[in-house]
């Protein structure tokens, strides 16, 4: 069982060193700039596209998931938003910007909730 | 002589180095961070799609003499929904609640008065349960304005009005607009300067006499084709000030009210909350 464990982390400890996921972040960094500059002009359907593709392409991307949290909160998705937000946070829970994002969102969110429960 | 002074320019070109490099950082690190408005629109809590016009009837308040609370509330809630509901507003003279609810008080009194003369009698009735009881002639606590709840239960008396005014969604409830005093300790931030001038924020703790307004509107929604109370929502909202100040009664109705019209709207249309988000890189 730990010798499974060990081999676990160190296949992935390779992964992440490997040429292969140098490629694969570096795909996943262009669509998220790509993104961020639809974004900034108002695209925020474009950037869900890009965003999605970042996070497909690298799982372990907390900015990509931030941007797509932020994009969903904005498209009033908002089950989306909170998971984008989650997932970022677990793969960078000392990120205090995502931290930031996601306390801001939760206050609509709560909001939200309440109205849900009201009704 | 040479050697110190080398090392000294040696030493300043290292710091100078490191500074540059801080700032290189800093700014590699300021172009990964994009702050950007973002609008979440959250959906109304209510399909009132059935309706075209609202009519904010009128509402039982009290607790205050400095304004007159009903009054207030239905022009405040009738100029909101013209700048920021799709339905027509109704034009009318806000209605007296109080009086309405005496009214009907007074007939369920007069006619369950000989009724609970016969189980006097010797029959055993359970009326005394649902009885009405006498409703306060002035508002003066949150109890007083609850006694008043069973008038938006009266779907008869609410259809009747949906049919005078060809059936639109009402606007009605009770609204509670008291003054408040509250004395004790309270935590506040003073500023301290040392002996080099520098300014620093500390916070100390002070006993206070403090007076305010507490703010605890109730808003029913009423189908006017059918009398039936389709939500409702209470609120309950309070400020105080330091005794010496002297904040008049309808900027304090003002001031709280703008806390609450928000969500007020979220009833009827959807809403588009402003904010700013950080994107990464």
């Amino acid at each position: 069982m730990k010798c499974g464990l060990s081999a676990l982390l160190v296949a992935g400890a390779v992964f992440v060193a490997s040429p292969t996921f140098a490629d694969v972040r570096q795909d996943a960094k262009s669509q998220v700039e790509f993104g961020v500059n639809v974004a900034l002009r108002g695209l925020w359907r474009e950037a869900i596209y890009r965003w999605e593709k970042a996070v497909d392409l690298d799982p372990t991307y907390a900015a990509a998931f931030n941007d797509l949290a932020i994009a969903y909160e904005h498209e009033g998705q908002l089950d989306k938003a909170r998971r984008a937000y989650e997932k970022a946070l677990a793969l960078e829970p000392n990120n205090s910007q995502i931290r930031q994002n996601y306390e801001l969102f939760k206050e609509i969110n709560d909001r939200a909730a309440q109205q849900k429960d009201k009704s | 002589m040479t050697a110190p002074l080398s090392k000294k320019i040696s030493r300043s070109v290292v710091l100078g180095g490191l500074a540059a490099a801080c700032a290189m950082l800093a700014i590699a690190c300021g172009s990964e961070l994009y702050e950007v408005p973002i609008e979440t629109p959250i959906k109304a809590k209510l399909d009132v799609s059935a309706f075209q016009r609202v009519l904010v009837a009128g509402f039982v308040a009290g607790g205050s003499d400095e304004l007159d609370t009903n009054q207030e509330t239905v022009r405040l809630l009738r100029s909101q929904l013209r700048s920021k509901s799709s339905l027509r507003v109704i034009d009318a003279d806000p209605m007296t609640l109080i009086d309405v609810a005496q009214e009907q008080n007074k007939v369920a009194t007069e006619t369950d008065a000989p009724a609970a003369g016969r189980a006097s009698d010797g029959e055993p009735s359970d009326r005394n349960a649902s009885q009405p009881t006498a409703l306060p002639q002035k508002i003066k606590d949150e109890k007083d304005l609850e006694s008043y709840d069973r008038l938006f239960a009266n779907t008869t008396y609410w259809k009747r009005i949906g049919e005078e005014y060809q059936n639109p969604l009402i606007v009605t409830g009770s609204v509670l607009f008291a003054p408040r005093t509250s004395a004790g300790f309270v935590t506040r931030e003073t500023e301290v300067y040392d002996g080099l001038g520098r300014r620093s924020v500390v916070p100390t703790r002070t006993y206070m006499e403090r007076k305010g307004f507490i703010l605890r509107p109730k808003f029913v929604f009423i189908d006017g084709r059918t009398g039936a109370t389709i939500y409702s929502e209470t609120r309950r909202e309070e400020v105080l000030y330091n005794s010496a100040q002297s904040t008049p009664a309808l900027s304090s109705y003002f001031e709280l009210m703008d806390r609450i019209v928000p969500d007020f709207l979220g009833a009827l249309s959807s809403q588009k909350i402003k904010g700013t988000r950080v994107l990464l890189k």
